[in-house]
């Protein structure tokens, strides 16, 4: 292993440029440092779009909220995973737990998490879903009638009183989500953004542009999702719920565009002492990663797309093809950002003398293989939610009570 | 002689209290390091002063430190290191470090195009208010109370914020433990009364080391009689590695 090590680091220090400490020489935060802030986004990105339909009270999104609900628990059950595989010492993870230094932001992740999962996602999960397993867990043969049975925690009162109270649960639940949501990913923007020593992570506007592109990949998951899984199941999409989602995402993709401009703009103005190895940075190592993804594929022309969806008049079929074009580069530019943000904060010397580089491992724990089974995982993860839990049914049974 | 002194006083004071003496024992343990008997870490304070104008680049202090710490051979895992500056004519720097810069292959400059050049020793400046020790999820990088930041490989989980959250790369991940590693000023030999590894073997003192509580020390007396800078000051680490003759384009 060492000898390894100790091969690769020879030859990357073959092509640092400038000077480096010797420390640096080796990446510490490798891809998979970069998957976790991908699909923690994703979480909150989701919880807030589903958040929309019950605070808000948004009709027309109101196909997308089981779906959504689910899309956040099934990511935020694989997101410590990525975290716990970089560990020198994964075995040691709980110290976490046990002997928290709660002055790290890192050390709240693990209460932060809980928290999110347990007292907002699985609550509201579990108020949206009782009435249903009930009815279903006494329709039902075993064993799916016993997994019903104890996913409702064997509750039986689905007089309109109990499912009232449900749905004021579940309002009450949102109003703290929301908030929690914002914790959870903000917090994770604030592990980068209040490193002093980092340059290029130290912004206090760090944790509002993570939460804003959160929000951005979130949605557009969910419309990919959406126009994926309906058709599979052989039912209609729902175009004013697509149009309404794309709006949203419309607009967070500005809010976040802006807000990336303004922080890139600050830099450029105040002008610190290490700016002149930050622009290296983004006119050589991160040219394409930077520009090319994450600037003019992941958001200039899915605006593009979308400023021409709204302003000209496409017939539906035309519409679907444009959002989904766009959702699957707007995702492949959050995906940019996150690595841009990790990676590239680690490219250069604190010396602002040199530049190294990240050659990712193709096999091994940190590699390509287990950064892309963790991406997919969720999407396993989901599907197996999606058939304990079918979100379908009772939104459609709402609707046509509606109509 | 006065050193000698002050510890027999304490050897003393601490039998007349041995409550105290019973609960520094219990910190000392819960820190898993062995101090020398009647070692009172209340009673000091380490720094070390770099002399820049006496280093001569020969890195000896390297190898000291290696042999002595268990640290990797390869010079990708510093605990110190050694920087050589050469200042051309022209304003351009070039800067490297001794070891990388074998490995590397050294350029050449042409003598006629040098201002001036020099070295610059490196390791964990002990910062007083260090941004390691903040960043720690679970505790394992700690201050003690001589003002030694440590890291308890028992405990550290190999996350690496730490590494990331020094500004002057002094932190590693060992390859052995899987564990974040750095300087400790050798803190096994210090509370015995022994001088860090790299301090012991250069061979024309450029390294200083003392107890900044003790009027008497080294590390004080150069305080008073040099020009003295630390690295990074405007990041508010407060580092406890000074130097003297420090070039502004020592980053
Ligand atoms: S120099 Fe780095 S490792 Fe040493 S105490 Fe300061 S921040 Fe921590
Ligand atoms: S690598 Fe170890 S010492 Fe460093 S922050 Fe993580 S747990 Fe603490």
């Amino acid at each position: 292993m060492s000898e390894e090590l100790t091969q690769k680091l020879s030859e990357l220090l073959r092509e640092v440029t400038g000077f480096i400490y010797p420390n640096e020489v080796e990446i510490h935060w490798s891809i998979l440092i970069v998957v976790y802030p991908y699909i923690t986004g994703l979480v909150a990105g989701a919880f807030i779009l589903a958040s929309l339909v019950q605070v808000f009270n948004v009709r027309e999104v109101q196909p997308t909220y089981r779906l959504s609900l689910l899309t956040a628990l099934a990511f935020l059950l694989i997101a410590p995973l990525p975290l716990l595989l970089h560990l020198g010492h994964p075995e040691r993870a709980y110290e976490i737990f046990l002997t928290p230094q709660l002055g790290s932001a890192m050390a709240v992740f693990g209460f932060v998490y809980l928290w999110y999962l347990m007292a907002v996602l699985l609550l509201e999960i579990w108020f949206e879903y009782r009435q249903n397993l009930v009815v279903w867990s006494r329709q039902e043969k075993p064993p799916m009638s016993w997994l019903h049975a104890a996913l409702s925690l064997f509750s039986r009162d689905i007089s309109e009183r109990a499912v009232e109270f449900d749905h004021k649960a579940i309002r009450v639940i949102t109003v703290i989500g929301i908030p929690s949501a914002f914790l959870l990913h903000g917090y994770v923007g604030f592990i980068f953004g209040s490193v002093k020593a980092n340059p290029w992570w130290s912004s206090v506007l760090m944790p509002v542009v993570f939460l804003m592109s959160a929000i951005v990949s979130g949605i557009a998951l969910v419309i990919f999702l959406y126009m994926v899984l309906t058709p599979l199941r052989g039912a209609q999409i729902d175009m004013k719920c697509l149009d309404k989602i794309a709006s949203y995402l419309f607009y967070a993709v500005i809010v976040d565009f802006t807000l990336e401009g303004l922080d890139f703009i600050h830099r450029l103005y105040e002008s610190e002492e290490s700016i002149k190895i930050l622009s290296t940075l983004v006119t050589d190592k991160l040219f394409i990663s930077l520009w090319v993804i994450q600037i003019l594929l992941g958001m200039l022309i899915p605006l593009a797309i979308m400023v021409a969806v709204k302003s000209l008049k496409f017939n539906d079929e035309l519409r679907k093809l444009f959002y989904f074009v766009s959702v699957i580069m707007i995702q492949l530019g959050i995906f940019a950002t996150r690595w841009n943000v990790v990676i590239g904060g680690q490219l250069f010397s604190k010396s602002f003398r040199g530049l190294t580089i990240y050659k990712m491992d193709v096999a091994g724990v940190e590699g390509l293989i287990v950064a892309l089974g963790l991406l997919i995982l969720p999407f396993i993860v989901l599907a197996i939610l999606l058939k304990i839990l079918p979100p379908w049914e009772a939104t459609e049974a709402r609707e046509g009570a509606v109509r | 002689m006065k050193i000698m002194n002050r510890r027999k006083f304490l050897k003393k004071a601490i039998l007349f209290i041995p409550a105290v003496g019973v609960l520094r024992r219990l910190v000392g343990d819960a820190h898993g390091k062995a101090t020398a008997e009647g070692y009172d870490p209340a009673n000091h304070l380490y720094g070390m002063g770099i002399d820049i104008d006496k280093c001569i680049g020969c890195g000896l202090c390297i190898d000291a430190c290696k042999n002595e710490n268990n640290v990797p051979k390869e010079p990708f895992f510093c605990r110190t290191w050694v920087e050589r500056y050469v200042i051309k004519k022209d304003g351009s720097v070039v800067v490297e470090s001794i070891e990388t810069g074998k490995e590397k292959g050294r350029q050449k400059t042409n003598e006629a195009d040098i201002l001036r050049s020099f070295f610059v020793p490196k390791l964990c400046n002990q910062c007083e208010n260090p941004p390691c020790v903040q960043v720690c999820p679970v505790g394992a990088t700690f201050a003690t109370e001589d003002g030694v930041v440590l890291v308890d490989s028992k405990r550290c989980i190999g996350c690496r914020y730490c590494i990331q959250a020094c500004p002057y790369g002094a932190r590693y991940l060992h390859p052995e433990t899987r564990t974040a590693d750095k300087c400790t000023f050798c803190y096994h030999r210090i509370v015995k009364g022994l001088l860090p590894a790299c301090v012991e073997v250069c061979p024309t003192q450029a390294r200083i080391f003392g107890d900044l509580k003790s009027m008497a020390s080294r590390l004080v007396r150069f305080k008073r009689t040099k020009r003295i800078h630390v690295l990074k000051p405007h990041l508010n680490t407060e580092p406890k590695v000074y130097y003297a003759s420090l070039d502004g384009e020592v980053r």
